[in-house]
């Protein structure tokens, strides 16, 4: 690597600052899917709101896929370059006598969330695309043109039974990525002082909050089909 | 006590190495673990055999120089001691010890259980100290430190730069170490003037020597013999995120 991220902080912070930002963003979309439990038409406007809005589409959905793109590139590229620091491994080797399990296998609840997101992009975002921009229609209405298709649309891919329990999996997998991760990303960013305990419980909250709330509502719809 | 041990062998840099077992009976549990492998070792002048390399040198704790990998640990099972200071009253009866060199790209083995360290040596050089000459002992008082500061600068400076962080850390990364010997320095005022090159310098010589990225799980902290705190490498990330703006 070179340039402004050849040194190993500097990959350190960009890795927070995105983390940090992927975080803000769940925290908007798992806003906008808990309408989904309480009213569809709030659900339907706020949805039609995001997918419409042209700043939210052509400047924050394009940050987004950066940001993701890029957190998982430096996450394995990371993961190899510390993998190759140590090439002759130890026979014996207690890792769980000093880090927590999800502290060391960030790579492998990576990897679940990642798998996770192909399956996301495939369920939503490229019929999504697919509609607006390829067939051109923006309008948000069902094919009969009564009323917005959202919610329907949400509503039945989780009527799938599979879908549902794959996507309770990776967020299980997302939780134990932000437990490390979350408080992790301060750390990084040089935070580490009579503040910190409080905010590592903060951390935590969110990251067990925030996954559940998802799969609460993948849940929620499940059972209400 | 009886002990089987399972001790890394490996004749040169770059010979290949193994696991050897051997058996030690009749040890003490007030012996030490460095005392336990001289009673093998002196078993084995005897046998005319080849004696186990291992590095030590004051045996109290302070020098730095012991290391081993034992049972998994970096020095070993018990927290905030140096190999030397681990007494086989830590381990059971009969227990199999698992007993391996620090490992680590950065650490190239020198022979059985000695590793060269040196790589701490280089990031020292590039920074580790104040240029300038500070003179002799004035006043106490004419530069005042608070207490606090004082005592944290003091942590940080405990560091005996045994390697243990990086032989602990799933990365091999060496940021405890330079961490802490960054935040001796930040600490205090005479510190400050060389600051900005200093940690920009000591990372960068870090990263050559070959360390891994630090993913926080804080393994160094637990398995450091001085108990150096991960506050040091949140400064280090401050220090250097500052001087990196500072250019
Ligand atoms: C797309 C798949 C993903 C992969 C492959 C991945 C991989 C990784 C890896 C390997 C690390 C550890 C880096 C290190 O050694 O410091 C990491 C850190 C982190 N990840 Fe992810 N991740 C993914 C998605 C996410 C998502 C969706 C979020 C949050 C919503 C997230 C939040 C974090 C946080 C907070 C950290 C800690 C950053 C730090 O220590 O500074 N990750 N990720
Ligand atoms: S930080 Fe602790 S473990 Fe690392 S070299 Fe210094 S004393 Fe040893």
């Amino acid at each position: 690597m070179s340039g402004i991220l050849s040194s190993s902080l500097a990959r350190k912070y960009a890795m927070a600052l995105s983390a940090f930002f992927l975080i803000f963003f769940l925290l908007i979309h798992v806003s906008v899917n808990l309408l989904s439990v309480f009213s569809e038409d709030a659900f339907n406007t706020a949805s039609h709101f995001m997918g419409t809005n042209p700043l939210i589409q052509f400047i924050m959905q394009p940050i987004l896929i950066f940001g993701v793109v890029f957190h998982f590139v430096m996450g394995f590229v990371l993961e190899l370059k510390n993998k190759s620091a140590r090439s002759v491994k130890y026979v014996k080797n207690n890792g769980a006598a000093n880090a927590t399990w999800m502290s060391r296998n960030m790579i492998y609840s990576g990897l679940a969330i990642l798998a996770f997101i192909v399956l996301h992009f495939i369920d939503f975002w490229i019929p999504e695309i697919n509609t607006k921009y390829i067939h051109g229609d923006t309008s948000g209405l069902l094919q009969n043109g009564e009323g917005l298709r959202y919610f329907e649309e949400l509503h039945l891919k989780f009527s799938n039974p599979l879908r549902v329990g794959a996507y309770v999996l990776a967020f299980v997998f997302l939780a134990l990525h932000l437990l490390h991760g979350f408080q992790s990303a301060f750390q990084s960013m040089g935070m580490n002082n009579k503040y910190t305990k409080s905010f590592k419980k903060w951390t935590k909250g969110y990251a067990i909050i925030v996954p559940l709330l998802f799969i609460i509502i993948a849940l929620f719809h499940f059972f209400n089909q | 006590m009886d002990f089987t041990l399972k001790i890394w062998r490996q004749d040169s840099a770059n010979a290949q190495g193994s696991m050897k077992d051997y058996k030690v009976t009749d040890i003490s549990s007030d012996t030490s673990f460095l005392e336990m492998l001289d009673v093998l070792n002196q078993q084995l002048i005897e046998k005319g055999e080849d004696v186990i390399a291992f590095d030590n040198d004051c045996r109290e704790g302070v020098c730095g120089m012991c290391s081993l990998y034992i049972n998994g640990e970096a020095h070993g099972p018990k927290k905030l001691v140096t190999t030397c200071q681990l007494y086989m009253r830590s381990f059971k009866d009969g227990q199999t010890i698992y007993i391996e060199p620090f490992r680590a790209d950065a650490f190239p083995i020198v022979k059985d259980l000695v590793v060269d360290r040196s790589a701490f040596e280089r990031i020292q050089q590039a920074g580790g100290y104040n240029s300038f000459d500070t003179g002799s002992a004035e006043d106490a008082n004419n530069i005042l430190i608070d207490k606090e500061t004082a005592a944290a600068a003091f942590d940080s400076a405990e560091c005996i730069g045994c390697g243990a962080c990086v032989a602990t850390c799933k990365n091999s990364s060496a940021m405890l170490f330079v961490s802490a010997k960054v935040s001796q320095f930040a600490l205090l005022p005479q510190g400050r003037i060389e600051a900005t090159s200093r940690v920009l310098n000591m990372v960068k010589q870090m990263d050559e020597e070959g360390f891994g990225n630090c993913t926080n799980t804080g393994a160094c902290e637990v398995e450091c013999p001085k108990g150096i705190s991960l506050e040091n490498i949140a400064r280090m990330n401050r220090e250097y995120l500052a001087a990196s703006l500072k250019g």
